[in-house]
């Protein structure tokens, strides 16, 4: 093989050498990363992966390279359980339901006007 | 470009006569209209989750093919902060490639079939990746400008509506921008140096030219378009928008250092819009076919490695474990 690398020439590779597929795979787990001690465990990403061991170092490798980390969960993809994104409507109204906020309590007005009538 | 927003005449054909439910994709579309994002358990037109694929599945192969010519140098870096920093950049170009299939994965490939559509030929990778890094100055020169190049499309990609691929691409991004730093200091320090370090960085920057100029893809009007691709946000901007947007960039820094390009034609006009002579895109489809200086050898270490590493996947598979396409 004609290449600039050194490392390659010594490998001698044939260039029309057939590969073998590869039909089974690794599962994949599904990667959280806390930043800090004390802050959310969020959900970064996937990896591939054997075993849960391996998982972690790779979630290492792919997302603990650089910035903070303080610690990663993995899952198993097959284990986690959502809700499909046709139920998105279940939570349509939520935020109408504005009797579950602080904002929605103003009692200032109420008490003012109190006492502006226990004035007079 | 990393992912070819390019179709194939018989792709532009079909994008336009494939039928869908008409109210669902009435739903798709005034979501992307609203700029949310698709997630991959939503509904999709059979279009999108094909061309998808196809693109972030050759971005995926050119992080891990655009590592090797870069990998070669490791052995021989100059010195070892240059090494360090050229092992982190080629580990965050395998990692953006990690990242990257597993997009793609989440609309239904999996990561093997990609890994032996690259090796059989009949998927793409960037034709960049295709040409030798011959001395220390093509290290300083891909850091720079080939990152810089990849950058100006990936920002625009982040833009886009599929929800892990821009999550992906937002990360990328963000480790990208240290590649182009560590080009950048890299170039200066080559260009404000001895004649011999200047004469070398000359001769990259002249090699490097028509290869940085075909990364965007053939001229608008030499391409086959698709509104619909424009309107799904898969494609966000023109390839001459992107290149233009890239001479922009970068050829004002490259001049700055008194180091030129070897086209008599580059220039800027009054509208903003970059002249340059018509690069060969005869040698661009030569190269895109596999007759690239290149090519034989980038698949032919893509082998060796999925071959020598074979036997330790084997050793860790456990055939009960079930597999399912990853979440998010
Ligand atoms: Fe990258
Ligand atoms: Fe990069």
């Amino acid at each position: 093989m004609n290449t600039l690398d050194p490392r390659i020439k010594r490998l001698s590779l044939e260039p029309s050498a057939e590969v073998e597929k590869t039909n089974s795979h690794l599962i994949t787990y599904e990667v959280f990363h806390q930043e800090k001690r004390g802050k959310h465990v969020t959900h970064v990403g996937v990896v591939h992966a054997s075993n849960p061991e391996m998982a972690l170092v790779m979630a290492k490798e792919v997302f603990g390279r650089r910035g903070k980390t303080t610690n990663l969960w993995v899952v198993k993809t097959s284990d986690v359980y959502t809700f499909g994104s046709d139920d998105e409507d279940m939570f349509e109204t939520t935020p109408e339901k504005t009797f579950r906020d602080p904002a929605y309590y103003k009692v200032r007005d109420k008490i003012e006007k109190f006492q502006s009538k226990q004035k007079v | 470009m990393y992912g070819s927003t390019n179709l194939s005449e018989e792709d532009a054909k079909r994008m336009n006569t494939t039928v869908e439910d008409p109210e669902k994709l009435e739903a798709f579309e005034s979501r992307i209209a609203r700029g949310e994002k698709i997630e991959p358990q939503d509904w999709m037109p059979v279009e999108y989750r094909k061309q998808l694929i196809r693109m972030i599945e050759q971005h995926a192969h050119s992080e891990i093919v655009g590592a090797l010519p870069e990998g070669t140098w490791i052995t021989r870096a100059p010195n070892f902060r240059r090494k360090l920093a050229l092992i982190a950049k080629v580990q965050d170009e395998i990692g953006h490639g990690q990242l990257l299939y597993s997009a793609a994965e989440t609309l239904g490939k999996t990561r093997e079939e990609m890994l032996n559509d690259l090796l059989n030929g009949k998927s793409k990778y960037s034709n960049v990746f295709n040409y030798p890094a011959k001395t220390w100055a093509d290290i300083a020169v891909i850091g720079f400008l080939v990152d810089g190049a990849a950058i100006v499309n990936q920002v625009i990609n982040s833009k886009g509506s599929y929800g892990p691929y821009c999550r992906a691409l937002e990360r990328i991004c963000y480790e990208e921008s240290f590649h182009l730093k560590q080009g950048h200091d890299n170039v200066v320090y080559l260009a404000t140096g001895t004649k011999h370090q200047r004469a070398i960085l000359q001769d990259a920057i002249n090699r490097w030219y028509v290869p940085l100029l075909h990364f965007f893809g053939p001229p608008d009007k030499m391409s086959a378009h698709s509104e619909k691709l424009m309107k799904w946000k898969v494609k966000l901007a023109s390839n001459d928008d992107m290149r233009n947007q890239f001479l922009d960039q970068y050829v004002p820094k490259i001049w700055e250092l008194d180091i030129t390009f070897p086209d008599p034609n580059l220039k800027k006009n009054n509208d903003g819009i970059w002249e340059f002579s018509d690069p060969d895109w005869n040698e661009f489809k030569k190269v895109i076919n596999g007759g690239g200086p290149c090519n034989a050898e980038r698949i032919a270490v893509r082998k060796f490695a999925e071959e020598a590493g074979r036997w330790v996947r084997q050793a860790l598979m456990n055939p009960t474990e079930k597999y399912v396409v990853p979440l998010a």
